[in-house]
């Protein structure tokens, strides 16, 4: 008998591991991650001759994923079918998206893209709760960032808990809203902004972050507005602004109006000046 | 789904009344055990090789004579973990008593290669910082998964599947790392039918481990708790 490497050990072990889809129309073709909820394969639809990826879910989750399979919304990957292996766990088959985590994707953009892409993501979530599903695990891990700048958020509802450090105080008492999403949304963006954030900015993912659930944004529509107040200039609700700071946000909102009146006053205080001579 | 139990499992044919039945149950548990035993004599008691030889060897013969298996609770934990409990208390016995046993009585079980297992242990000495249960552990996965690549060799070769097998071998043992474009001029196919080959020899991988697994499992209950630990399915 061959001795056997523990890295061929592993990679058996793994191998062992790869959902039987005997009787699908789907082939594993490679393991693409995995995660607390279960593990992402890269599978090939024989029927259809493309690439999808097939998520095999740990705990239980058909109910989810077939609620999750009624979403039809750009921001939200689609899922295409739901089954159940042999060996009873749950999977269900998406659209494989090629393209990158959202935090990693937003170290190489500017603060306007970041937020815009937010605001994307914002959208999405905002569907999902329209149709009462939440997704109670939103997470950088768990939003993708296409080629063409599209936002796909994935794993919808089908999380039982929320990953530590995005997860809402309430979540962790096992009490779920959507305002827990806000919440999560909340760490997003702190995240997308990063810490040297302007305070307007901060203030906003402060009241998406807030304890009490009952003090952050009702929905994720307001605060996407929120965001997007921020993103044209106008002022943020969350926060309260002297007038200095006012001032600066309307002379930055108006530039040019406000560089047209200056030199406006240029020239008439000039020509006072030559009249006067 | 339930994963139906067509036979008794090596370790309830153990401990059953019926002599063949009892055989067969002995022969699994052996073929499945002896390796991890043989090394962790050798590293936990510190055995020269013909010193753990002599008590692998002792151990299962003494075992088949006493009925050790017929003792085990499936209440009380792992058969795994009994039968270590099990190889401690003989070794110790043995030890307190030296050289009242020499290779076990008058049986003795053939076929053990452990010049082989030896040149294992030499090549691969433990890793630092391992406990001696997890290195008993492993090196039952290891057995395992090894014994799992002959079974599957020979039930290709059983159905002129010998292509699969091979593919099997170069993708998922090599070290050496090799695509399916690669292996499909290799073996002259169309790359279709290297992935569709390869489907099918991890299915039947993954069938064999999961039968191996629930050959040495004391209940139904360690067999899931085991499958899931190792591979993660038998969720239900």
């Amino acid at each position: 008998m061959k001795w056997l490497s523990d890295r061929t050990v592993e990679h058996l072990r793994q191998v062992a591991e790869w959902p039987d889809l005997t009787g699908t129309k789907y082939e594993v073709v490679a393991e693409l991650a995995h995660g607390g909820m279960g593990t992402i394969y890269i599978a090939r639809d024989r029927e259809l001759n493309r690439e999808v990826a097939v998520k095999v879910l740990s705990g239980p989750g058909a109910e989810e994923a077939r609620i999750l399979a009624r979403l039809e919304h750009p921001g939200i990957v689609p899922v295409h079918d739901v089954g159940e292996l042999p060996d009873g766990r749950v999977f269900y088959v998406m659209k494989l998206v090629r393209g990158r985590r959202l935090d990693e994707w937003g170290r190489e953009q500017a603060l306007g893209e970041r937020l815009r892409a937010f605001q994307k993501l914002c959208e999405a979530v905002a569907f999902a709760h329209a149709h009462g599903v939440i997704h109670r695990d939103l997470k950088p891990e768990n939003v993708m960032v296409g080629a063409f700048g599209e936002v796909l958020v994935m794993d919808f509802g089908v999380a039982v808990a929320g990953t530590p450090g995005y997860m809402a105080p309430e979540q962790e008492r096992g009490e779920v809203e959507e305002r827990s999403d806000v919440y999560a949304l909340g760490v997003i963006l702190r995240v997308l902004a990063g810490e040297e954030a302007a305070k307007p900015l901060r203030a906003v993912w402060e009241k998406a972050m807030a304890v009490d659930s009952g003090e952050r944004y009702a929905g994720v529509g307001e605060l996407s507005s929120e965001v997007g107040r921020y993103v044209s200039g106008e002022r943020v609700l969350a926060y309260r602004e002297g007038i200095l700071e006012q001032a600066g946000r309307l002379a930055a909102r108006h530039r040019t109006a406000v560089l047209l009146v200056l030199a406006y006053l240029l020239m008439r205080l000039l020509l006072l000046l030559f009249l006067g001579r | 789904m339930r994963f139906p139990s067509t036979r008794r499992t090596a370790v309830e044919a153990a401990a059953s009344e019926d002599a063949g039945e009892r055989r067969r149950g002995f022969e699994a548990l052996v073929e499945a055990y002896w390796k991890p035993v043989y090394k962790y004599i050798r590293l936990k008691w510190q055995e020269e090789n013909e010193g753990a030889q002599d008590l692998t060897q002792g151990f299962f013969t003494r075992a088949i004579e006493k009925d050790y298996f017929r003792g085990y609770d499936t209440a009380k934990g792992s058969f795994r973990t009994y039968l270590r409990t099990c190889v401690d208390g003989f070794v110790a016995n043995e030890k307190k008593a030296a050289g009242r046993i020499k290779r076990g009585g008058e049986t003795e079980i053939v076929g053990l290669d452990f010049e082989g297992a030896e040149g294992e242990l030499r090549e691969h000495p433990i890793v630092e910082g391992v406990s001696m249960e997890e290195y008993f552990r492993r090196e039952w996965v290891r057995n395992l998964f090894g014994l799992a690549v002959e079974r599957l060799r020979a039930t290709c070769e059983a159905r002129g599947k010998t292509a699969h097998f091979r593919l099997f071998e170069r993708y998922d043992l090599d070290e050496e790392e090799a695509g399916y474009e690669e292996l499909a001029r290799e073996m002259e196919l169309p790359v279709t039918q290297v992935t569709n080959y390869l489907a099918w020899a991890r299915r039947e991988f993954r069938r064999i481990v999961l039968d191996g697994i629930r050959e040495v499992s004391g209940s139904e209950e360690e067999f899931r708790r085991e499958a899931r630990a190792l591979l993660g399915v038998g969720g239900k």
